[in-house]
């Protein structure tokens, strides 16, 4: 059992956790995640590792409410505990060496782009950051990526806070003025990160996207994680568990994954709907 | 005076159709009575060659006599001398190719259900719940990563022996293969349960949510123990590398067996999904594809086949497992290969939801040519023969690769060229008080190959820490 010792919500369907996992703590690097299991006999999820502190042994997870163990994990308070909590699984984000980065976050993408960024800027490299929303409402983590960020640009998609658009519009703009970055980062939805690809991709720009398949046991067992990247003209068969969930933006196949993605979406809707239901009656 | 009937004596068991549709196991095991009349057909062989048939060479004809006897707590302590899982491997040990296969009445007839009897001798011990007593401690510590059939072994023979043992286990629940990859119609968790508890009860510490190679090194386990046993298990699974797979609808037998199994999917609303109904094929020959199958008939799905490329002789699973899936309805499309799965794609609605789901398997008929290395005959393709089959779901059990994990973050272990870890005959590995067997060195094979090695490495290990 694994102790909740803080809480915060960040936004309506967005909460922060920082749940008491010594071991944990004490390896997690950027980029790394954690499976969780809520409650006995529930569902394990994977979510990337959005901070630790091998000091005090906490790890911080942010997640949004998008299903039925979401939902029940946002139930749970401070000194409350979950069931399962283990990691840091998957390869470290590739931050040696870097010295202009560009970190391009989507939505509830941006907690894990936050420690990213913070780890670039912690070895002195110069970070841009764009992170884009949906809306105001929707917004987190300003302040924190504003500590770490030389430059920061916020995107909205109804503009109702800082810039109206997509990400992809500041990064096309900045890469036309001949902005040379030695990377950019992206970490959002998969349509997003498709998106970024392709923006880098007119100029040339590396890129690293950082996937987010449905798991199981996440230690490279089951294979559910799978992906298809094109390695020169051929089709490689990777696991996002122990390959990345990391990966070379040129390289992954965007379409199986986001095909892939939605092999529950019914399944998952209706839990929801149904945990949803059950919580009302609670009430 | 010997029973000398040409047949065992047939296992109560649940009728074919029935158990098709639950997850209850499958067979009953033997009443006293039967067990007795079967220990008479043992002939007591002076060279009893059933011995050397068993990988870790129990006294079979000396339990058996045993329960001649009635004496069926001797003849546990008989199977325990050699065997730490006997209520396991008396149900999954492939016994008709190795001590069965050699007994004397086989010869004319059927063997000696030595498997049958095993499991008799191992219910009748766990249902008396005898207490399993913490031995005197030793002082000395030892860590076990992984808690299968290997860990669980090596764990349970060095504390028996007084040795501290803390066992790391990866995911939430103990037991491994026995609890993600068997299905509880072929083997009830509450065995598996058993055998854990009486672990602990010896004083073994359990430690889930553990992923050696991440959470913690084998180094930094070293800082804290004298010796390590790595019997992590095998690992990723393999595919065929054919247009599809990675189509929804499309699993590795690992991940569909552990949604089943160790996610519980198969319980009425359960929390983590699994596709249920519709046509199936599972792609593979061995023990995994037989439990894959059987899973998929119980979860609900109308029609399963088992696509294997060689003949019904070269199947590699064990024969019971197979006789139990034909009477089940399972349909064996032998001969056959896989060469495409074909996607679902509605061209004039790009919204229908089924698009981008299995829809097809294509397959290509195989001949048998001329024996390879092993002297297994060769599958050849035979040209033109392709053909489609309507199927909803495609379940790959064709092996798995080892971990990656382990290796990746240990200095000094030397592994083969696939990834095995590289052991000695005592279980010991290039590196320093490091120990390893099971799938984790010899890829993916048998529960009792791993519960050997777990043995063999157990002694090593108390040899060395008592020098």
């Amino acid at each position: 059992m694994y102790k909740i010792i803080k809480k915060e919500v960040l936004n309506p369907t967005v909460t922060r956790m920082l749940i008491l996992a010594p071991l944990i703590a004490s390896k997690a690097k950027a980029g790394q995640f954690i499976i969780l299991r809520v409650n006995e006999d529930g569902e394990r999820i994977p979510l990337t590792i959005a901070g630790s502190n091998p000091i005090d042994g906490s790890v911080e997870i942010i997640f949004q409410i998008v299903g039925s163990t979401t939902l029940e994990l946002n139930q749970k308070n401070e000194g409350d505990y979950i069931e399962d909590f283990a990691g840091p699984l998957g390869m470290p984000t590739k931050v040696e060496g870097l010295k202009k980065v560009c970190v391009v976050g989507g939505g509830v993408g941006c907690a894990i782009a936050l420690p990213v960024a913070r780890a670039l800027h912690d070895l002195g490299c110069e970070v841009t950051s764009i992170i884009g929303f949906r809306n105001k409402d929707l917004l987190i983590l300003e302040k924190e990526f504003n500590e770490v960020s030389n430059n920061l640009i916020v995107m909205s998609d109804d503009g109702s806070y800082g810039r109206k658009g997509n990400v992809t519009l500041p990064l096309k703009e900045l890469l036309e003025k001949g902005e040379k970055f030695d990377k950019v980062i992206t970490i959002g939805p998969l349509i997003m990160m498709k998106y970024v690809v392709l923006t880098c991709k007119e100029f040339n720009m590396p890129v690293d996207v950082s996937m987010n398949p449905i798991m199981i046991d996440g230690t490279g067992m089951c294979g559910c994680c799978r992906l298809t990247l094109n390695i020169d003209g051929k089709k490689v068969t990777k696991f996002a568990c122990v390959d990345g969930p990391d990966f070379d933006g040129y390289e992954v196949d965007f379409d199986e994954a986001m095909a892939r993605n939605k092999m529950y979406a019914s399944f998952e809707r209706h839990k929801y709907e149904e945990t949803c239901n059950l919580l009302k009656e609670a009430k | 005076m010997p029973n000398m009937s040409m047949t065992k004596n047939p296992m109560p068991m649940q009728d074919a159709l029935t158990r098709s549709k639950n997850f209850n196991e499958v067979t009953y095991g033997y009443s006293e009575e039967t067990a007795l009349l079967e220990a008479e057909r043992c002939l007591n062989c002076k060279n009893p060659l059933c011995v050397s048939g068993c990988p870790v060479n129990i006294s079979i004809p000396e339990f058996i006599s045993r329960i001649k006897e009635k004496d069926y707590n001797g003849a546990y302590e008989v199977i325990s001398k050699s065997s730490a899982l006997p209520a396991v491997c008396g149900r999954v040990c492939p016994q008709e190719s190795q001590c069965e296969a050699k007994c004397v009445r086989g010869i004319k007839g059927e063997p000696v259900g030595i498997g049958r009897l095993e499991r008799f001798v191992a219910d009748y011990h766990n249902n008396l719940n005898i207490d399993v007593k913490k031995p005197v401690s030793n002082g000395h510590k030892v860590a076990v990563v992984g808690s299968g059939p290997s860990g669980l072994t090596c764990a349970g023979d060095l504390a028996k022996k007084g040795y501290e043992v803390s066992i790391y286990e990866a995911l939430h629940k103990a037991g491994g293969v026995l609890v993600y990859g068997i299905p509880e119609f072929r083997l009830p968790k509450s065995i598996v349960q058993k055998e854990v508890d009486n672990l602990i009860a010896l004083g073994v510490t359990i430690n889930t949510n553990v992923i050696i190679g991440k959470t913690l090194t084998v180094d930094e386990l070293l800082e804290e123990y004298e010796a390590v046993y790595i019997g992590s298990g095998a690992g990723l699974p393999s595919f065929m590398g054919i247009p599809g797979e990675s189509l929804n609808g499309v699993y590795s037998a690992n991940e569909f067996l552990t949604r089943s199994n160790l996610m519980k999917a198969y319980k009425d609303n359960p929390e983590t999904p699994i596709m249920k109904g519709g046509n199936v094929a599972v792609v593979g020959g061995g023990n995994v594809a037989m439990d894959a199958a059987r899973t998929a008939l119980r979860l609900g799905a109308k029609h399963v086949y088992i696509i294997y490329r060689r003949s019904m002789e070269e199947l590699p699973a064990r024969k019971e497992e197979v006789e139990h899936a034909i009477e089940e309805g399972i349909d064996f499309k032998l001969l056959n290969n896989p060469v495409e799965i074909i996607a679902y794609n509605n061209q004039d609605d790009p919204k229908d939801p089924k698009n981008g789901y299995v829809k097809g398997i294509r397959c290509i008929k195989m001949e048998l040519g001329e024996p390879d290395e092993n002297g297994r005959r060769r599958p050849v393709e035979i040209a033109g023969s392709e053909f489609e089959m309507d199927v909803d779901c495609v379940i790959m059990a064709i092996g798995t690769t080892p971990n990656p994990l382990i290796k990746s973050t240990t200095e000094g272990l030397e592994v083969t060229r696939k990834g095995g870890i590289i052991v000695d005959e005592s279980g010991k590995t290039s590196k320093d008080r490091v120990y390893a067997g099971g799938d984790a060195v010899t890829g993916a094979a048998t529960v009792i190959s791993a519960m050997g090695a777990g043995k063999i490495a157990a002694k090593s290990i108390d040899e060395y820490l008592n020098n």
